[in-house]
């Protein structure tokens, strides 16, 4: 595990684009950052000028050594701080940062078994930086992305995901709105499709599960259900604001 | 240069530092929720002599039990205030134990852990709670039981709670032994190891 740096880090905005309408990636140069397992997360904290503070989590799209962190966030209708770092920092504008965070959701390179990954809506984040760090080490170990939408528009990072060269297929579901000529109808992820779409319990593959609180209940139930053992599930979800 | 205003002002004096508030109740837990019926559902606490004390689902509910209003705070940074709980303390539940241990490990079904000091579940702090806002706790809260350790951050409240097991040492427990705060007191921003 690498283990967070001490205090927070000063980090600033190096680039920045649009993932979806209400969603941007943001990278930041971060001095003495130690550099991340894939999977972790970091806390990113603002001030505002009258000294209030607020501090949020959020996953890493990027992995490994170096000086720099990508996060994928999206803007909650409500929220307080991802309305900010979608629609108002700017290339040079400078958060701080504490992490990395978590050793649990993570891949890590030494890893051997077939891996499945299952995504609804932002909760792909974390993915990313595993399917990087799974293509840069030219891993051996199965890996595989099921990514659950609400419509073709909301796909985050679908230009990667989708090149040749990526070493990790994904396979991709809509829940309200299907693509031109698109063979299932549009719905929430049922078990059979799961059965369909995922690694079997035969292949032994860890399972990654991520995204809002509901989709992951459904979806670990349902993986039990199929004959997956618990413990070979990880989730990670968010909720809340 | 971007300029951040918040919204929120969480100055509220409840509120631990670097915390905010939240209306919802978020969900951390690391992998599925597990399905316990009442029906196998126990309870136990067990010490360095080899006793065990056992409490089936209908034992349990016969206890004394208390309402609880109390606030709790997440690591993730969320919290949430005058939440109603019912559940038997776990001074009813040590009545009849003796330990000379100091430390508890806290043990779930699906096979998760949480370290805590006995003097800190005691005297009023931590309890099994069953009811979460007037209704039974649903199994992704925690439900059927889970323990309730307010004044800790909420991951040591585990969820589908199953037995404590006395320990003579601080022993980490799963979140511990990835990188979380051996202790997690709020007040103090034990966040992290």
């Amino acid at each position: 595990m690498t283990t967070p740096a001490a205090g927070w880090l000063t980090g600033s905005l190096a680039r920045a684009h649009p993932l979806t309408a209400s969603a941007r990636s943001i990278t930041f140069t971060v001095p003495g950052w130690p550099g991340n397992d894939a999977g972790q997360h970091v806390d990113v904290r603002l001030t505002s000028s009258d000294g209030y503070q607020a501090v949020r989590s959020y996953s890493i799209a990027s992995a490994g050594p170096g000086g720099e962190i990508e996060l994928g966030i999206d803007r909650l209708p409500d929220g307080e701080v991802s309305p900010f770092l979608v629609d108002d920092l700017a290339l040079g504008d400078t958060v701080e940062l504490r992490g990395p965070l978590g050793g649990w959701f993570v891949w890590r390179p030494e890893q051997t078994q077939p891996v499945q990954l299952i995504a609804g809506g932002s909760g792909v984040v974390p993915f990313i930086a595993m399917t990087r760090t799974h293509a840069s080490v030219c891993s051996s170990a199965p890996m595989q992305l099921l990514y659950s939408l609400r419509t073709p528009n909301d796909a985050f990072f679908r230009d990667e995901l989708s090149q040749p060269s990526a070493t990790a297929r994904t396979t991709w579901h809509y829940t309200r709105t299907v693509p031109p000529g698109w063979s299932r109808s549009a719905g929430r992820l049922t078990a059979e499709d799961l059965k369909s779409k995922t690694l079997p319990p035969e292949q032994a593959p860890l399972t990654y599960v991520c995204g809002p609180t509901g989709f992951v209940e459904t979806v670990s139930r349902a993986l039990t259900s199929l004959g997956h053992a618990p413990d070979t599930i990880r989730t990670e979800r968010f909720g809340g604001t | 240069m971007a300029v951040f205003g918040g919204r929120r002002r969480d100055d509220n004096p409840a509120l631990p530092p670097g915390q905010h508030l939240t209306e919802s109740f978020p969900v951390l837990s690391a992998g599925p929720s597990p399905s316990i019926s009442t029906e196998d559902w126990e309870f136990f606490i067990h010490t360095e002599t080899g006793q065990t004390h056992r409490w089936n689902w209908d034992q349990f509910l016969a206890l004394p039990s208390e309402d609880i209003t109390v606030d709790i705070h997440c690591v993730t940074s969320w919290s949430k205030l005058g939440t109603g709980w019912k559940g038997v303390s776990l001074d009813t539940l040590f009545a009849e134990v003796e330990t000379g241990l100091d430390f508890v490990m806290a043990h779930s079904y699906g096979g998760y852990t949480t370290n805590l000091p006995l003097e800190e579940v005691l005297d009023g702090q931590a309890w099994i709670a069953y009811e979460y806002d007037g209704g039974e706790l649903e199994p992704e809260h925690g439900g059927p039981a889970r323990l309730l350790v307010p004044h800790l951050y909420f991951w040591k409240s585990a969820k589908w709670v199953r037995g404590l097991v006395m320990q003579s040492e601080d022993n980490p427990g799963f979140w511990e032994e990835y990188g979380y705060n051996l202790h997690g007191d709020p007040w103090r921003e034990e966040r992290y190891s």
